[in-house]
């Protein structure tokens, strides 16, 4: 009951946690996006040298334990590491560049499979028709669109849930770094129960409701 | 000269050490319906693609409208945009029909396409059909909407591939009839890639015969058909296996 009254009275410190974390794990997810969604085009389209490596680099990085991401990022990032200059360990900033390490490979393999898996012919047919070559591809995209939010939904899944590595680069600092992945494992640890469940509600809310906006993007495609 | 669309010598298309086709010489001249007969995987297919740039020749030289493709020259947008093909397996995008047959309008960007794809859906007779989903189309159907979304665009050359095959007599007989008409009506350049050599003597004017990736033999569809100067053509008008 006291976790609902605390969701429903709009806690304030439960709102800078609630905003802190979409505005990480949104820009982690709109990077990860930015650089994947390319990524997986150029390799499910193109034949270069260390195609096959890349893509096995890829495939391991889906399963990259979001701790050794963290101690990585904390390395690169700490002040004797080669970013050190950039001041960004415990900051918003490391944990983005976590998080977008560890959603990135998903994006862009899950963009790939997605794409291997619309017809060969249909970039041919287009190009018959007069498309350029990034009028083909976007023909492409739009085909495998499906396939590709999912590869969004799964980078989303991979930011949302983690903890360990935002954990290491941010410091779960009270009112600065921490997201809710943290605090409620930081609460938990202190026996707070009825926070860290408030804030394990509005979590899964929160996870509900990008995917359920992200589905509502496929469109009519999954009903057909 | 002035009359060819296509002037291709010494074109070679090889993949890895393997040479698929090989055309010493051909001239499309424009206005045309040009079969091109052969048996499976003579490079008929391969040939087609280089003629509409979406392959290029390994080496040789093919003059389009007076513009050369050769060492790893394309051909400019603007001039690929005059050829298009309709494949035997008819791709559709996953939208309607009318959106399908609209698609090249869109990627030229020309508006007010309603009317042109009522015209041309009426034309090929799926005007009922134009807002069914593409996927629900059978493959006759798919075929002439293929058809009618390479029509649409007014190509100077439209490039077929086996656009008959495996279909039903009345599609055969439908879309027979709007290839020859169009060839007639505007003048388009057809080039007709088929093994079935009554399809080719029903619609081509002119014919060439592929065999083993090579041009045997080309000429004016009743000289060929009634005098072939190469042995492998008359066995392969009499239905003997040629290779």
């Amino acid at each position: 009951m006291e976790a609902l009254r605390l969701i429903v009275t709009g806690d304030s410190a439960i709102f800078q946690v609630v905003l802190l974390t979409l505005q990480v794990s949104g820009l982690g997810l709109l990077l990860s996006a930015a650089i994947g969604i390319p990524a997986g085009v150029s390799l499910a389209f193109r034949r270069f040298w260390g195609r096959r490596a890349t893509i096995v680099l890829l495939y391991t990085g889906m399963g990259f334990p979001p701790v050794v991401v963290g101690l990585f990022v904390f390395l690169m990032a700490s002040s004797s590491g080669p970013l050190g200059w950039l001041g960004w360990l415990y900051t918003p900033k490391a944990m983005v560049a976590a998080q977008v390490i560890i959603a990135f490979p998903v994006i862009a393999v899950l963009t790939m499979a997605a794409i291997l898996g619309v017809n060969p012919n249909l970039r041919r047919q287009v190009l018959s028709l007069g498309a350029t070559n990034a009028q083909a591809t976007m023909a492409v995209l739009r085909e495998a669109r499906v396939g590709v939010l999912v590869a969004v939904i799964g980078g989303f899944a991979s930011i949302i849930s983690e903890v360990g590595a935002v954990m290491m680069v941010g410091g779960n600092v009270k009112g600065f770094t921490q997201v809710l992945t943290t605090a409620i494992l930081q609460l938990t640890r202190m026996g707070v129960f009825d926070v860290a469940v408030a804030l394990g509600l509005i979590l899964l809310a929160m996870a509900f409701l990008v995917n359920l906006a992200l589905l509502a993007l496929q469109g009519k495609r999954l009903t057909e | 000269m002035g009359d060819l669309v296509y002037d291709l010598s010494e074109v070679t298309k090889s993949y890895g050490a393997r040479e698929v086709c090989h055309v010493a010489r051909l001239e499309v001249r424009r206005g045309v319906i040009l079969g091109i007969m052969g048996p499976s995987g003579a490079g008929k297919s391969t040939l087609l693609r280089m003629l509409n740039f979406l392959e290029a020749p390994t080496s040789g030289a093919i003059v389009f409208n007076g513009h050369a493709v050769e060492g790893g020259t394309t051909i400019p947008l603007e001039e690929r945009r005059k050829v298009t093909t309709v494949f035997q397996d008819p791709v559709m995008l996953s939208s309607t029909v009318a959106s399908n047959v609209a698609y090249g309008l869109r990627l030229r960007r020309q508006r007010d396409a309603h009317d042109r794809v009522e015209s041309m859906l009426d034309l090929v007779g799926l005007l009922p059909m134009a807002r069914a989903r593409a996927s629900t189309l059978s493959r006759g159907e798919a075929q002439r909407v293929a058809l009618a979304r390479a029509l649409i665009i007014e190509p100077e050359v439209l490039l077929l591939d086996e656009p008959t095959a495996n279909l039903d007599p009345y599609n055969v007989g439908l879309i027979e009839g709007l290839v020859t008409s169009v060839n007639r009506e505007r003048g388009t350049t057809i080039v007709l890639v088929t093994h079935n050599v009554f399809q080719t003597r029903r619609v081509a004017q002119e014919v060439a015969l592929i065999v083993d990736g090579r041009v045997v033999e080309v000429g004016n569809t009743a000289d060929v058909f009634s005098d072939p100067r190469d042995p492998r053509t008359g066995a392969f008008i009499r239905g003997e296996m040629v290779y």
